[in-house]
């Protein structure tokens, strides 16, 4: 008999990580009642980073599609936010929700475009991309043009007319975002498509030859990956309360950083941008008198670590270790008879 | 008349952008490598002519007997402490190098000189002009950067395919462990190509300066325009390229006459048509 073995994912680690985080978890809801105002704002600036570094790392960490363009999703849920809310009276919350529908249908014809650029000139197309999302805003009056606009306080107290309901209705979504972006990316890679997409990263050829279809995978994460980012985008100018395009498609706030965390925290590593997210803050906390020496402090690290440890701080760490909180990869295991 | 104008006007734009364009060509075209702070190394260069003809009190164009050296060995430098390290791995690295350069180059500039925007003065040469037709006149100008890229365009075709150096270019971009046991060192040969491709950058540069005005974050747009007129023009194809920067530089000069407004986006626009309709580019190179 060989029935001495059993094939698991999950880890002693990996367990008592579920219940810790289930423990986080519980004070991060309650957080309304025991952090203040700017706290509250803070975290909420936090969990968006989280989803939009863990949405980048499953494109580029584990697709191979390096976009240096997803500012266009950004700014496109943002606006989709502001006119859904200002022009048809939808729930900003509900609107949230749409901005992400119709980023993900918006990015079906994009997604073929740009697949036909490969590798590195891919990057490049994405980031011209954006910049026609730009300047298209731009030219949209009714939506403020180059200079943008303001949401209108009705659609602010549409939200709840209460000030402390609303921050906490606004601070919850934040958090349910972050969720699901993280449930997505580690339930994704846990599927039948995690494990073609591990194999289509590091053989185009090999996988292909194997029954992938490396386009339908590709096509699906992009696709999927716009919407979570396009909702992403909707809540954070929601909590801006303002819009305009430098500031909707910046490649500085919502790629350069968001790219340093990845490759700060680990690429190609669930815990990896989480990681990454909390070290930008607490970084930002204490050297933003620095101003855009900050970013050139960031840009060199990034820089650094791509050239020294290309997987990061989890990655060293994980390696060292063996430690993985939220494993995806399947391991034999004998048991002892 | 207006019209006429414009695509004219395109036209001698677009010799510019093929030599935006030439620069990130000839890198790829060697080591496969994309350089996303290309853009930025054409306003580095824009800003090192400003210093050295505020220093010097020479003219614009003139300064580049110190901008060219200076941005080839500064290329070189760049090639061999942070790109060779990154070549030949995997996708992502070098890709994020140059993404932090980027950065760090904008963000440098910024502090250095403020986010004010600039332009070098070129004297009674930036008015003087030819007229061709009644209604039309070309600026000398414009027709002397259009000449100058059309050459360098040519000298780098010449380089690539018949010099020595061109040669071992060739021998890395085919095969680069070959190529190493041919006595040809991939490292400083991947050093040489950064720094052609810096020195045209650094004429670029300068013929920028002369020609708009720029400020620290007019790197990327750079970047995209040259990318463009290489996808346009299709890829491992210099003359190609020269023929996506003439039909990028219409593009946007109809644009601007339709608004304002569109100048920038009508290029864009084009681009994702040519994309769309073409995907290898009008030109694609026969193999």
């Amino acid at each position: 008999m060989h029935a001495g073995f059993s094939i698991e994912r999950s880890t002693a680690t990996s367990r008592v990580t579920a219940i810790a985080t289930l423990v986080l978890l519980v004070g991060l809801v309650a957080a309304p009642w025991w952090a203040d105002r700017a706290n509250i704002r803070l975290l909420g600036e936090i969990y968006s980073f989280i989803a939009l570094a863990s949405l980048w790392n499953l494109l580029a960490g584990y697709t191979g599609l390096v976009s240096v363009g997803q500012q266009a999703y950004v700014g496109f849920g943002g606006y989709a936010l502001f006119a859904l809310a200002m022009f048809l009276g939808v729930h900003p919350l509900l609107a949230i929700l749409l901005a992400g529908v119709l980023g993900a249908l918006i990015a079906i014809p994009l997604a073929p475009l740009l697949f036909r650029l490969q590798g590195a000139y891919f990057a490049i197309g994405t980031w011209a991309l954006a910049e026609v999302f730009r300047l298209g805003f731009a030219q949209l009056s009714v939506l403020g043009g180059g200079s943008g606009t303001s949401l209108t306080a009705s659609v602010v107290t549409g939200i709840a007319a209460n000030r402390d309901v609303r921050e906490m209705l606004v601070y919850w979504t934040a958090l349910a975002l972050a969720l699901a972006a993280l449930a997505f990316v580690i339930l994704l890679l846990r599927s039948r498509m995690g494990l073609a997409l591990t194999a289509l990263r590091d053989s185009e050829i090999a996988s292909e030859s194997l029954g992938i279809d490396i386009w339908r995978s590709k096509l699906f994460v992009y696709v999927a990956v716009a919407g979570l980012t396009s909702m992403t985008g909707a809540f954070i100018f929601l909590q801006k309360l303002r819009i305009s395009p430098d500031a909707a498609f910046s490649v500085n706030d919502w790629t350069a950083y968001v790219i340093f965390i990845a490759v700060i925290g680990g690429i190609g590593t669930i815990e990896g941008p989480i990681v990454g997210t909390i070290l930008f803050f607490l970084l930002r906390e204490t050297l933003s008198d620095l101003g855009t020496t900050y970013l050139l402090i960031l840009g060199a690290v990034a820089i650094l670590v791509m050239l020294k440890a290309p997987k990061g701080l989890w990655g060293i760490l994980a390696s060292k270790t063996g430690l993985s909180l939220v494993p995806t990869r399947r391991r034999v295991a004998f048991q002892d008879q | 008349m207006d019209w006429v104008n414009a695509i004219v006007q395109g036209v001698l734009l677009g010799g510019l952008y093929a030599l935006f364009a030439a620069g990130l060509s000839l890198i790829f075209g060697v080591m496969r490598l994309v350089n996303i702070a290309h853009g930025d190394l054409i306003v580095l260069a824009a800003y090192i002519a400003l210093v050295v003809v505020h220093a010097t009190g020479l003219h614009p164009l003139a300064s580049a007997i110190i901008v060219v050296p200076l941005m080839a060995a500064i290329g070189y430098g760049l090639q061999r402490l942070l790109l060779n390290p990154t070549i030949g791995k995997d996708l992502l690295s070098p890709l994020l190098v140059t993404f932090g350069i980027s950065v760090i180059l904008q963000n440098g500039l910024l502090a250095t000189f403020t986010a004010d925007s600039r332009r070098l003065a070129a004297g009674a040469l930036e008015t003087a002009s030819i007229q061709v037709l009644p209604g039309l006149s070309l600026g000398i100008l414009p027709l002397f950067m259009f000449a100058v890229s059309v050459l360098l365009i040519f000298g780098l075709e010449w380089i690539f395919y018949r010099t020595s150096l061109g040669r071992a270019f060739r021998a890395t971009s085919d095969d680069a462990e070959i190529a190493q046991l041919m006595m040809i060192d991939r490292r400083h040969i991947f050093g040489m190509a950064m720094a052609l491709s810096a020195g045209v950058v650094a004429i670029a540069g300068i013929f920028l300066a002369i020609r708009t005005n720029f400020d620290p974050s007019s790197g990327p747009t750079r970047l995209l325009f040259g990318f463009e007129a290489v996808i346009i023009g299709g890829l491992g194809n210099l003359w190609g390229t020269l023929a996506g920067g003439i039909v990028l530089g219409v593009a946007q000069g109809i644009g601007a006459q339709i608004s304002p407004g569109w100048q920038i986006l009508a290029g864009h626009l084009v681009f994702f048509l040519v994309l769309a309709l073409r995907p290898k580019g009008l030109f694609p190179r026969m193999d």
